[in-house]
């Protein structure tokens, strides 16, 4: 057993958290995550210059990474920062040209920018309820919520063909892309497609697609990690300065039991996200991922909400970055199942 | 013991849903379903309607302009107007300063200002907190000093609820610098026209723009702007601070959100079905309901105590309590319930994405915002401190 990092994942962490530190402090995230295109394409191409994308993939497929843990040592990062880079989709999208053989330079270098359009209005999660239809090179239906998809160049798109589920390559401008901002700062879009031109990239695509979700699922997870410890920390800071009734409010009791529970809580949901992510890619993968995320789900929602009651009128404030923090924890359950969904998912396999 | 309403009360029932059904215009309805802020319009507006049926001051006496009903009464209009999709009535002139005048305030405050508030001509703001003085109110610092006929006012307020649409502030300021803290405060009504105020705006976590903070830098007062005596401002606080928990548990709002949710749960298709019939989903709205059902007769047994002791009593603290948990709690399942739609930033999503009801498009930014239910109005966990002080005596 060892729980320390390699030494290459500790000079990545270290890399990527000090380059956020100087280029991505909470007054530029702010300024970027909530204005058209709601990231700084300026810093997406230094991101990939020093090497995420690349650690995102295997050696096969052009990278030096793609593990696990190299996922989950980059999103924690990418959390604690707060950082609205559309890093998942391009992880999502890796994943799956990797599975076809297909060259993917231009995603690990930065100058395409992907995102995969999977879940749709009716079906978010569900790979058997897919609706979007598949025929003769055309694509048709509806998805949703496509994260980082308001900014991107090229989509890969989940369909249906028969029984089969497939995956096909678009061009942005060949489809009908309704880009938004999200209320946690970031952008999506929902892709409406309808006869659109398409190339095949996989074909019997069901276990890829799970695999590369099950990626995606443990990123938001690592990536929660890394909010809430920055949070927490934003938190104890706030206990300790923060004056009421002559003394610090972090003197309370009633307060430190919560602070307490909090600390609880969170190693639990980095012990789990651990555990997933040493799963990924082996037997029972799937259902290990949506005991994280549910996990990640209960917790997200117990740290924002505290983190929020304990700072008082300042913790639902604009200003106040934390409040930006505990945004991100909530609506990361709204991304790639929630936490009822992911609940599922694991009762499913409650017998075996 | 008898769990109903009387015939009276009943009757008067009827009385305030029909004048809301036939009233209340469509508009307004919408805009409160929709969720999100209301504009300085639509509040005027519906006070306005209500002036003008002579229920706007329903928690004053008869002689002041008001309606004089007792706490069912008043209760009950509270439902209905709920029930109604009825925009707040604005509490800071008709529930927190109306009283305090009627109480404290001088013959020509009371015949000056009361009228004021209920025809609109005055909006007025509550400046308690101040940055240093939150839970604990009575630290404040902002300072009024006498100066022939004037006081002069310097410091700062905070979290001003809609102060952008006020021209009158209520502000508690220190007199007196020694003794104990409470003792030194005075409670003066102050015309936000004055020179030497500025108020600027705070936007909340979700975007909105609903409290403000508000500079005094040698704001000069009237004399005949105290109210009460000086130094009696603390005593005006406490009494105020009652009058602003009524109808704290908010269970007609709860009731109406419940309802709404419930709607939406089952237009909402979630892997081949309606989301009311996933179990989980189903599970978490049924607790809610039995909290409700059960907060619903704690919330009318409190009243009738209210009632017969004449003024409510600390358990209020549990109504605030409870009734924020429960309201917080629907706004969580209302943004579940959106799965992926609950994402975009409101007014970012272009038209053609509103695939969700209309009604829903508020509901991730409604969650956020409701946070601040267990915060203002003295936090829950005060009101914790309350109960166990004056309730349990531990
Ligand atoms: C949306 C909104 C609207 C508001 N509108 C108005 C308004 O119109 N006018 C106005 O005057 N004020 C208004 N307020 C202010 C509100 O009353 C204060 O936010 C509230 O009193 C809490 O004070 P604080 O924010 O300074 O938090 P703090 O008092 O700093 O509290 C921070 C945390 O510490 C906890 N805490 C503090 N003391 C104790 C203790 N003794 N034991 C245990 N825990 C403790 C609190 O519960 C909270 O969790 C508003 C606030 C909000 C958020």
């Amino acid at each position: 057993m060892d729980f320390e990092l390699s030494e290459d994942r500790r000079m990545l962490r270290e890399s990527l958290s000090r380059w956020l530190a100087d280029r991505y402090p909470p007054d530029h995230r702010l300024k970027v995550a909530y204005d058209a295109p709601f990231h700084d394409p300026a810093l997406w191409s230094e991101l990939a210059d020093l090497g995420v994308l690349l650690a995102m993939a295997t050696e096969d497929a052009g990278g030096f990474g793609g593990s696990g843990f190299d996922i989950s040592v980059i999103f924690e990062a990418l959390g604690a920062a707060l950082c609205p880079e559309p890093v998942l989709g391009a992880l999502l999208v890796s994943r799956l040209l990797a599975a076809a053989g297909q060259d993917q330079s231009g995603l690990l270098d930065g100058s395409v920018r992907w995102a995969l359009a999977v879940g749709e209005p009716d079906a978010p999660w569900s790979l058997d309820r897919i609706a979007t239809q598949a025929r003769g090179g055309r694509l048709t239906g509806r998805k949703a919520l496509v994260y980082g998809g308001n900014d991107a160049d090229r989509f890969l798109v989940v369909a249906r063909d028969g029984d089969r589920l497939s995956v096909h390559e678009i061009a942005a401008s060949d489809a009908e892309v309704v880009g938004f901002g999200t209320i946690d700062g970031g952008g999506a879009a929902d892709v409406i497609l309808s006869d659109t031109p398409a190339r095949l990239v996989l074909d019997d695509a069901g276990k890829a697609i799970q695999s590369a979700l099950d990626a995606g699922r443990l990123a938001l997870c690592a990536e929660a990690v890394g909010v809430m410890d920055a949070s927490f920390a934003a938190l104890l800071d706030y206990l300790r300065q923060r004056k009421q009734f002559g003394r610090a409010i972090g003197e309370f009791q009633a307060l430190q039991h919560r602070a307490a529970d909090l600390a609880v809580e969170i190693e639990q949901a980095r012990s789990i996200t651990l555990l997933a992510a040493s799963r990924l890619d082996g037997e029972g993968a799937a259902r290990m991922v949506s005991m994280a995320k549910n996990l990640i789900g209960r917790v997200g929602r117990q740290v924002a909400e505290e983190c929020t009651q304990m700072t008082g009128g300042i913790g639902v404030t604009w200003d106040y970055h934390p409040a930006h923090l505990t945004k991100r924890l909530v609506m990361i359950d709204h991304q790639l199942g929630d936490t009822d969904w992911h609940l599922q998912q694991v009762m499913a396999g409650i017998r075996a | 013991m008898d769990l109903n309403f009387t015939p009276e009360e009943l009757a008067f029932r009827d009385e305030v849903r029909a004048f809301l059904r036939e009233s209340l215009p469509l508009d307004i309805s919408d805009a409160v379903r929709r969720g999100g802020e209301l504009g300085a319009d639509i509040l005027s507006r519906f006070h306005a309607l209500l002036n003008g049926r002579g229920w706007l001051g329903y928690v004053w006496p008869r002689d002041h302009g008001g309606t004089g009903w007792n706490a069912i009464q008043r209760h009950i209009f509270e439902e209905e107007m709920a029930a109604a999709d009825c925009p707040r009535i604005l509490p800071f002139g008709v529930n927190m300063l109306g009283p305090v005048l009627i109480k404290f305030g001088s013959e020509a405050q009371k015949s000056h200002y009361l009228p004021r508030i209920l025809d609109g001509t005055d909006w007025w703001c509550q400046g308690y907190s101040e940055p240093g003085a939150g839970s604990d109110l009575a630290s404040l610092r902002t300072r009024a000093v006498r100066d022939g006929d004037d006081w002069v006012l310097n410091g700062q307020k905070t979290w001003t609820t809609l102060g952008q649409y006020a021209n009158r502030i209520f502000v508690l300021a220190r007199t007196r610098a020694d003794g104990k803290p409470q003792e030194g405060i005075s409670f003066f009504l102050v015309d936000l026209d004055n020179p030497g105020i500025e108020m600027r705006p705070i936007r909340l976590l979700e975007g909105g723009h609903e409290v403000n903070e508000v500079f005094f830098t040698d704001a000069r007062i009237p004399a005949d702007a105290l109210v009460g005596e000086e130094n009696q401002g603390w005593t005006i606080a406490k009494y105020l601070l009652t009058h602003e928990r009524t109808n704290i548990a908010g269970v007609g709002r709860s009731y109406r959100a419940l309802a709404q949710l419930k709607d939406l749960a089952r237009q909402t298709m979630r892997d081949g079905r309606p989301l009311i019939d996933d179990p989980l989903f189903a599970a978490r709205l049924a607790e809610v309901e039995i909290d409700l059902e059960a907060m619903n007769i704690l919330n009318l047994r409190m009243l009738d105590q209210a009632q017969k002791r004449g003024q409510p009593g600390a358990e209020t603290s549990m109504l605030k309590i409870k009734g924020s948990v429960i309201r917080q709690e629907i706004s969580d399942l209302a943004r579940r319930v959106l799965g992926p739609a609950a994402a975009p930033f409101p007014g970012s999503a272009p038209d053609n994405l509103a695939l969700l009801p209309e009604d829903a498009v508020n509901n991730a930014a409604d969650y956020f915002n409701m946070r601040k239910m267990s915060i203002y109005g003295g936090s829950n966990e005060i009101q914790r401190n309350i109960l166990t002080k004056a309730v349990l005596r531990l």
